[in-house]
């Protein structure tokens, strides 16, 4: 029995080795190994067998079994390997195809200028706040100490409706005067959004962006003004702005200056800012004794022509989406 | 204001030069830029006398002048200007000399006769518009001195663009002024003295209006030389502030107003009718101006006065019938202060800008009238001869500006840094403040009567900053006084709001409140606009009442420039007529445009549609989405079978639908748009997420495909359907729709995903049937819809 079952377990690992499937691995399993299988059989009838060729026989038998058992094993597994390599190849992909894309969508330019600059305030401690674009003379013009006959209502020519009744707010401010109106210093707010003077030509818009900014508290100087306008630039453009301050001239505001930033060889205004006119303070009721206070103006389309490389104001309003598209 | 640098340093001699004394200006709030008068001077033109002109032999028009140019031998240079005469001193280019625009001079052969040279008019040197003849110098100016040097073309000139409150600078001597306080150096200025009164006549002056005229002089100047021309020196100096030589009275009065800052008038005497009124207008009054202009008066406009009628619009323009032209013997010299609101309403009202306007509006020194008067004066005697009369004055010049208590405390506290009280006296009185010690730390300042602006504490301290210097006010570190606030969260921010949209692949717009008002009356025809009063276009001339008016030519825009997919979007406010006045609401609207997703490989291309865009406003209605509905209404601009109104509950927030076909043909798109408009604040409300138990038994789902008529919409079906489904019925997904073959005419199949659930055990098939049946019952009487067999 002995060459008999080695020429046997030589002739079954021939079969393993040249099977090609699952089904056929599983049908030699269950002709060697199966309840019925050639193995199974001779160690059922090592019973007849002499005691003393038992033994020997029943360790040959076993470890063909055992041989075999590995054999199929390690057959199913090479046969799994290569299917699943097959399978892999057959679901290659080109990678390089672009995705099912639905289009990159985009803030506009202004708004994310805007963003920039609110964030920036906000973490200084101020708080935003709003107000409409059709104002009346009194909010956008009387209350900030510019009279009718006041030359500086030339600096800003206003788009008017109703007859005169109703006008286009031509700065923010107005909407300082209603906050100052309605709340009591410590007053710390920023306001935004569009604003409108009768203006078009290379350098102006009919409709730009402003952020203006009040702080009205006990004690506000100067000297607070120029600290918090020289962080907000350098946090704006991220980098230490060397800036300037110098004098100038806004009704609303006494003392009145603006601040330049070095760009390049240049010095650029970017704002105009200063301390609250006691006139504008008195008018809506503020101690100008008691309480003072700065307040500053951007214009954002400015900023955002510097931070982004913007050399034409225009670009903001034609809505080109090949413009929009770089800010997506 | 334009002026020339060595006319201001005839006054004013700072150890500074052109760009440095600019920058300084500009530091102490003076915006300053400095040029060279000019970049291509004439090169070798000289002072030329001419000696005698001959007629041309072979040219009527052409003349041949005998010229002095300084060789000691005359030359003969050929000439065809008019004002060719012996005795004229003028200018000669001479062989070799290059006039501005690098024209070369050489001897030439003018019809037959030899030319040493070239005699020119002031255009031809590049010194104004003036071609008519030849320049005409100053007769005392040495012939053979180069041009250069006479007329001083190294000048440079100062552009200064003052703000509106230093009106005070806009004059040499102002200026003049400015730069000494700013250096620590004298201003001095030529020596004034008063013109000798020679004669007697005189006008009677009546002031009615005290308040818009507080201060008026006048004088009359007889016997005046109706030849005399206007100086080349003075002439120039108009030139190089922007001025044309007009009449050498005009040009004097204009001269003073330069030099000192008082605008002043020149009335031909022979014009006027009895004496002059200042007074206001009366009803029906006319005025011809001097440019030209008939302006009907306003009883608000202040007027100069004669028997006869207006002269005068006070402060802006002078008349045409009285000013002084080439007959005046006589005038009638007008120096005078205006109110500034008064003058500038005029101004305004009629819309005419002058220099006289510009100045008084910005407030003229009360003081400065005599002195202008006798400079003026002085001046006509020198260029025209003539015999002063007596000075007329009504009202008077005050001492002094302002009183203004000025306290050390103060000027620490908003400058926000020290600065010692002994500065202070010393740094105001460089601008010519007085000040008196008061108690401690606190004085009285006296402010001088040109510096109008200066009226309250803190323009002293603006002042005392200045001179401080800007630049050294420390930027202090503090700490705020902060009142915490945070957003609501049961509100959703525009930021967010927008954020979703371009995620989702939409590109935000910014487009211009005001909008054509043809687009906009096709897109919504029965809601009036708010016109502005004033657009700068027509096409500009309404306020938006929908976004869509600024978004469709957004999309032309790039339409015609090969975009051939768009999704645009915008967040602004629409604006609306209301009860007398008018209403803004923020709105969030958008136009998509071309295909469903960007071409690509992968997906066949698909025009994007209603459901795309909707999709989308799903996507922006967020947590909330359940709360709205679509429902189908006409809107003027929208397709009818494709077009939704928006409502959340029962409040109408928006619209959703294609453009109406009958629209694009007239905007000439070929191409079908959707869009949608939302009322942004209405969008912006939410609640507060309320956390719910997570089920703990598992759901039971069944399919459900119902035939109705073809007009019950999908929203009415599901409410059905969940009405009747009762509580187990926990959701229900819309997953296939059909139409066609096995359905009766005007019907559809749609198939319905029921989810069941309890929160407290297993339902039961008996429990989920019954339910399913109910639905079928309900749906079938009230829709009559049937269970697709």
């Amino acid at each position: 029995m002995g060459t008999d079952l080695d020429e046997l377990l030589a002739q079954a690992r021939r079969d393993v080795e040249t099977a090609t499937d699952a089904r056929a691995l599983e049908a030699l399993r269950v002709a060697w190994l199966g309840k019925k299988g050639r193995i199974t059989e001779g160690l059922k009838q090592l019973g007849r067998l002499p005691p003393e060729e038992r033994r020997q026989a029943g360790e040959r038998l076993n470890r063909a079994r055992d041989e075999l058992t590995q054999a199929l094993e390690d057959k199913a597994r090479a046969l799994s390997e290569q299917a699943l390599t097959q399978r892999l190849a057959a679901e290659t992909l080109d990678v390089t195809l672009p995705g099912r894309g639905s289009g990159a969508g985009s803030l506009h330019p202004i708004t994310r200028t805007l963003r920039r600059i609110e964030r920036i305030f906000t973490a200084m401690g101020f708080e935003s706040v709003d107000g409409p674009e059709i104002e009346d003379d009194w909010h956008n013009f009387q209350a900030l100490n510019i009279p009718e006959s006041h030359p500086a209502r030339a600096m800003q020519d206003t788009f008017y409706l109703f007859g005169g009744a109703r006008l286009l707010r031509t700065h923010t401010s107005p909407v300082q005067i209603r906050t100052m109106r309605t709340r009591k210093p410590p007053i710390r707010i920023i306001c935004s959004g569009r604003v409108y003077r009768v203006d078009f030509d290379r350098t102006h818009s009919p409709m730009f962006h402003q952020v203006e900014g009040l702080y009205v508290a006990d004690q506000v100087s100067l000297a607070d003004l120029k600290h918090d306008l020289q962080r907000f630039l350098s946090l704006f453009f991220e980098r230490e702005v060397e800036a300037q301050f110098r004098p100038s001239y806004f009704p609303f505001v006494e003392p009145g200056a603006e601040m330049q930033i070095r760009w390049g060889d240049r010095w650029l205004e970017v704002l105009g800012c200063g301390l609250v006119h006691p006139n504008v303070l008195q008018a809506v009721d503020i101690d100008p004794e008691r309480y003072t206070g700065y307040a500053f103006g951007m214009g954002v389309e400015r900023l955002a022509m510097l931070r982004y490389g913007v050399d034409d104001l225009r670009l903001f309003f034609d809505n080109d989406l090949r413009f929009l598209e770089q800010f997506a | 204001m334009k002026l020339s640098e060595r006319w201001l340093r005839e006054w004013v001699n700072p150890p500074a030069d052109s760009a440095e004394l600019a920058a300084r200006l500009t530091a102490a709030g003076l915006e300053c830029t400095t040029r060279p008068l000019t970049d291509d001077p004439p090169r070798g033109v000289v002072v030329a006398r001419i000696r005698g002109v001959a007629p041309h032999p072979q040219a009527e028009r052409l003349r041949i002048c005998e010229v002095d140019a300084g060789h000691g031998s005359a030359l003969k240079i050929v000439c065809g200007a008019p004002n060719a005469r012996a005795g004229l001193v003028t200018a000669a280019a001479l062989p070799g000399a290059v006039l501005p625009g690098g024209r070369a001079i050489e001897r030439a052969s003018l019809r037959g006769v030899e030319s040493e040279g070239m005699l020119c008019s002031a255009a031809e040197l590049g010194l104004g518009e003036d071609a008519g003849g030849l320049i005409e110098l100053d007769a005392d100016a040495a012939p053979g001195t180069p041009l250069e040097r006479v007329l001083a073309l190294d000048d440079r000139l100062l552009e200064l663009e003052l703000t509106p409150n230093r009106g005070d600078c806009l004059s040499v001597a102002g200026l003049a002024r400015e730069v000494a306080a700013l250096y620590v150096v004298p201003a001095l200025g030529p020596r004034e003295k008063p013109a000798v009164v020679s004669a007697y006549h005189s006008v009677d002056v009546t002031v009615e209006d005290s308040t818009g005229c507080p201060h008026y002089l006048g004088r009359v100047v007889t016997r005046l030389d109706p030849k005399a021309r206007t100086p080349a020196w003075m002439r120039e100096r108009l030139r190089r502030s922007g001025l044309r030589a007009i009449h050498p009275l005009v040009d004097v009065t204009n001269y003073v107003m330069l030099e000192l800052g008082q605008p002043m008038h020149a009335f031909d005497c022979a014009q006027l009718k009895g004496g002059v009124r200042v007074r206001r207008a009366r009803p029906g009054e006319k005025l011809r101006l001097l440019n030209g202009q008939t302006v009907e008066l306003d009883a608000a406009d202040l007027l100069i006065a004669d028997g006869n009628g207006p002269l005068a619009l006070a402060g802006v323009m002078g008349g045409e019938p009285s000013g002084v032209g080439a007959q005046t013997s006589a005038v009638f010299l007008e120096s005078a202060c205006f109110d500034p609101a008064t003058v500038a309403a005029a101004g305004r009202r009629h819309k005419l800008n002058s220099d006289a306007r510009y100045r008084f509006e910005r407030g003229v020194d009360p003081a400065l009238q005599r002195r202008a008067l006798d400079r003026a004066t002085v001046l006509i005697q020198q260029i025209c001869g003539g015999e002063p009369g007596p000075i007329v004055e009504v009202g008077r010049a005050p001492a002094h500006g302002a009183t203004i208590h000025l306290r050390h405390g103060r000027v620490e506290r908003l400058l926000g840094c020290p600065i010692p009280a002994r500065d202070i006296p010393p740094l105001l009185a460089r601008l010519n403040i007085e000040t008196q010690a008061e108690a401690a730390g606190a004085w009285r300042a006296r402010v001088p009567t040109y510096r109008c602006d200066l009226r309250i504490e803190a323009d002293l301290i603006e002042e005392i900053a200045r001179l401080h210097g800007y630049e050294r006010i420390p930027a202090r570190s503090y700490a705020a006084q902060l009142t915490p606030h945070a957003p609501s969260e049961r509100r959703r921010s525009l930021d967010a709001l927008k954020d979703v949209l371009v995620a989702r692949g939409w590109q935000e717009a910014l487009c211009y409140s005001f909008v054509d008002p043809r687009l906009q009356d096709l897109l919504l025809p029965d809601l009036p606009a708010i016109a502005l009063d004033n657009p700068i276009a027509e096409t500009m001339s309404v306020l938006r009442t929908t976004l869509w008016s600024g978004l469709i030519p957004a999309w032309r825009y790039n339409r015609s420039r090969q975009q051939p997919r768009a999704r645009l979007f915008e967040c602004a406010a629409c604006y609306f007529k209301d009860d007398g006045g008018s209403r803004e609401t923020l709105r969030i609207a958008g136009l998509a445009a071309g295909s469903a997703v960007p071409e690509q490989w992968a997906s066949p291309p698909r025009a994007v549609d209603f459901y795309d865009v909707k999709g989308d406003l799903e996507a922006l209605f967020g947590r909330d989405a359940g709360e709205y509905r679509f429902e189908p209404q006409p809107h003027p601009a929208l397709h009818p079978g494709q077009s939704a109104r928006i409502f959340r509950g029962e409040r109408p927030v928006g619209w959703l639908g294609s453009l109406h076909p009958r629209l694009s043909q007239t905007l000439e798109l070929a191409e079908s748009l959707v869009l949608f408009e939302l009322d942004a604040v209405a969008l912006c409300e939410t609640r507060l997420p309320a956390a719910q138990p997570i089920p703990e038994f598992p759901s039971a789902r069944r399919d459900l495909a119902l035939v109705v008529r073809e007009e019950i919409g999908a929203e009415r079906l599901i409410a059905t359907v969940r009405e009747a489904g009762g509580l187990l019925l926990q959701s229900v997904r819309l997953f296939d729709i059909y139409r066609g073959a096995g359905l009766p005419e005007g019907h559809k199949s749609m198939a319905l995903g029921l989810i069941f659930q309890d929160r407290s055990r297993t339902l039961n098939e008996a429990e989920i049937d019954a339910a399913v049946a109910n639905i079928i019952a309900g749906v079938s009487a009230h829709l009559g819809a049937s269970v697709r067999g």
